[in-house]
């Protein structure tokens, strides 16, 4: 039962809603409230959350209460941006955002914070994800303070990638509750590069939702590395809808947590669209990866591609879950799906789950997952070739994963996270 | 250059080779033959280091070091090269990227230099016409997607551009059609010289008649039950196993 999540959840609620209707986003602060008193967290057995209990995991923290601003110094901010590549960085300080540490040109594009928003924009704010949709997109529509803005005008291209610096430093697992919501008007063209950082291995809960619009003919990335301590919890809650001939991709490499659950949903609203979503996770310890992924076609002739794969070793965990919704005027769809997953060791599990749904009689789905191991007759083929046990293993497993890397299009960055993930497994 | 005395293997505690008993010197080129199930991959495999195999009894010295006592890894840039029977398909690991990993790191092992991208393009030319083969596979993932024949004749390429000193080639006749048996065999041949050796493991005469061997041994049940010049492969073709076996079990009653 989650009656123990609930009651902490509503005293800090009384909080909270006391502020919420003194600020501009009472409304929906005020849906989020009612939807999380009526509904509470998950339960242990809801099916969505039944191979990731985040509530039971969020009971075990002492602190539930929203994170205050931490001293962050700009040394601090650059040691986190990516070699070689010129950025505009936006920063986050336990979930509200900096803009003193922030650096950006706003060139062909503009930032707001949440507290100078128009009314107009300001109903924007929840219209993409919606409060009843998830529970922890509910939880971080009542705690957000200060998120971010981020308007693409109508056909221009963003050149240099706009890099969010998540910085989360809570004490005994206070909430975090970062915002970002991205307006990509018709052909506009940006990409977005996402890192999460721990600054000490106090445990928080990380609850970020982002939406993001990518208007007509608009090509938008995004990029997320997660790469936190080993007591970070986060539910990251990204919806975004698609508009008619627009490409959206991610790209999310999870390295490090405790239990990390990506909540990734693409609405493709109109025809010729196209939705990727690319996933690698590199996990050891006992760190708990869930991605759920949602994709839903709505009108005929729009594309999604996914492929996630993942190394699990020594006692990790994964959840894979993708839906694929194919609505009854969705003819002609191309819905590709695919989940690999390598196992390292006997403790560690995967748990993997396709769902498609298919009211339209004239579309192209597939979806399949593989499980194994390391190929050992492979291993010993590139060890009888002088090749060392250690590093034949980083070729057969840098072979298996860095296929996701291809799907990244900045080439620095992608050299990034290259080095990212094989250092990851040189350690797995 | 390499000495086998009494070894003994098991594979999940069912003993395999029973006593094998060889002597291979510099320049020297012996073929193994045996009924199915005698025990010939298994000896190309143990000499080799894949790890299911036990080895319970007796020594292997190569150039006078304990052998079992390497890595697989370290046999290879000891010298030691052993052609699959079933060459492993790696995708996602390109032949090219594979071999120049595999190159340096013996080279490395051996107090030579590593092999900059130019020297090593240069060097993989001049192998590849060893064995005719094709510049496109080079660029493919290791295996993946090559015929029979493509994959025998890249593991003569692979054992060009590593230099062993001993070549260990098990059945790599096994499956080729003439012309490549052919290649394969010119590309062997090649390779030969004074200072090295090779082991043929085969189960059909054919291979020898283009790779000639100094000696032949009949491997069965785990034994070296014969042994003797090429003639004997001769022999073997007109008549079969079944005098050996006939010869072995009787003795053994």
């Amino acid at each position: 039962m989650t009656t123990l999540t609930k009651n902490k959840i509503k005293d800090s609620f009384l909080e909270i809603i006391a502020k919420a209707t003194s600020e501009n986003f009472s409304e929906i602060k005020q849906q989020a409230v009612e939807f999380l008193q009526k509904e509470g967290l998950p339960a242990a057995k809801a099916e969505e959350y039944k191979f990731t209990p985040l509530s039971k995991k969020l009971e075990s923290l002492t602190n539930l209460t929203s994170a205050t601003q931490i001293n962050l110094s700009a040394e601090a901010v650059k040691s986190e941006l990516i070699p070689d590549l010129e950025v505009d960085y936006l920063v986050f300080n336990n979930g509200n955002f900096d803009k003193e540490l922030s650096s950006y040109t706003e060139k062909n594009y503009s930032v707001k914070s949440f507290k100078s928003l128009s009314e107009e924009e300001t109903t924007k704010i929840g219209s993409i994800a919606k409060v009843s949709k998830d529970p922890f997109t509910a939880l971080n529509t009542a705690f957000f303070q200060d998120g971010i803005y981020i308007h693409i005008a109508k056909g221009k291209v963003v050149e240099r990638p706009i890099l969010i610096l998540n910085f989360n430093q809570a004490n005994n697992g206070q909430v975090i509750s970062p915002r970002i919501y991205v307006q990509g008007e018709s052909n506009a063209e940006a990409t977005f590069i996402e890192k999460v950082i721990s600054l000490n291995d106090e445990a928080y809960f990380l609850n970020g939702v982002t939406e993001v619009k990518v208007g007509e003919n608009a090509h938008l990335n995004y990029y997320k590395i997660q790469n936190e301590s080993t007591t970070a919890i986060e539910a990251n809650n990204f919806v975004s809808d698609v508009h008619r001939d627009a490409t959206f991709t991610s790209v999310t490499l999870s390295l490090k947590g405790d239990m990390i659950r990506n909540n990734l949903s693409l609405n493709l609203l109109d025809s010729g669209c196209e939705g990727n979503m690319y996933g690698l996770y590199l996990l050891d310890g006992k760190t708990h990866v869930d991605n759920h992924t949602n994709v839903d076609h709505t009108m005929p002739h729009a594309d999604s591609n996914e492929l996630y794969k993942g190394i699990l070793a020594e006692k990790s965990r994964g959840v894979f879950n993708g839906k694929i919704f194919v609505r009854q005027d969705a003819q002609k769809t191309n819905a590709f799906q695919q989940n690999n997953n390598i196992l390292l060791s006997d403790d560690a599990i995967i748990n993997t789950k396709p769902q498609l749904e298919i009211w339209a009689d004239d579309v192209k789905c597939s979806h399949g997952c593989t499980t194994g191991q390391l190929d050992e007759e492979a291993l010993f083929y590139l060890q009888a070739r002088g090749i060392g046990k250690d590093q034949a293993k980083g070729l057969l497993l840098y072979a298996f994963a860095g296929e996701i890397m291809d799907h990244i299009k900045i080439d620095a960055f992608k050299e990034y996270c290259i080095t990212l993930v094989q250092e990851r497994l040189g350690k797995l | 250059m390499l000495s086998i005395k009494n070894l003994h293997a098991s594979i999940e505690g069912t003993p395999i080779l029973k006593g094998i008993n060889l002597e291979i010197k510099a320049g020297e080129v012996h073929a193994i033959m045996g009924p199915n199930g005698s025990g010939k991959s298994t000896l190309a495999s143990v000499l080799a280091g894949r790890e299911e195999y036990e080895v319970t009894e007796g020594e292997v010295l190569f150039n006078g070091q304990d052998l079992l006592d390497l890595s697989p890894e370290d046999r290879a840039r000891e010298g030691v090269f052993l052609a699959f029977q079933y060459p492993v398909e790696i995708p996602g690991v390109s032949t090219t990227n594979f071999l120049r990993t595999a190159v340096n790191q013996v080279r490395e092992y051996r107090g030579q230099e590593a092999l900059d991208a130019v020297k090593f393009l240069s060097l993989m030319k001049e192998k590849m016409k060893l064995v005719e083969i094709d510049q496109k596979l080079m660029s493919r993932a290791l295996n993946e997607g090559f015929s029979g024949g493509e994959k025998k004749r890249n593991e003569i390429f692979q054992m060009a551009m590593l230099e062993p000193s001993l070549s260990i080639l098990d059945e790599t006749d096994s499956g080729l059609d003439i012309d490549a048996l052919r290649i394969v065999s010119n590309g062997v041949n090649q390779l030969k010289s004074p200072d090295n050796a090779t082991i043929v493991v085969t189960h059909y005469q054919r291979l020898l008649d283009y790779i000639v061997p100094d000696y032949v041994h009949v491997l069965y049940k785990g034994k070296i039950v014969k042994s003797g010049s090429k003639e004997l492969a001769l022999e073997l073709e007109e008549k079969g196993y079944d005098w050996i076996k006939e010869d072995v079990d009787s003795a053994s009653v």
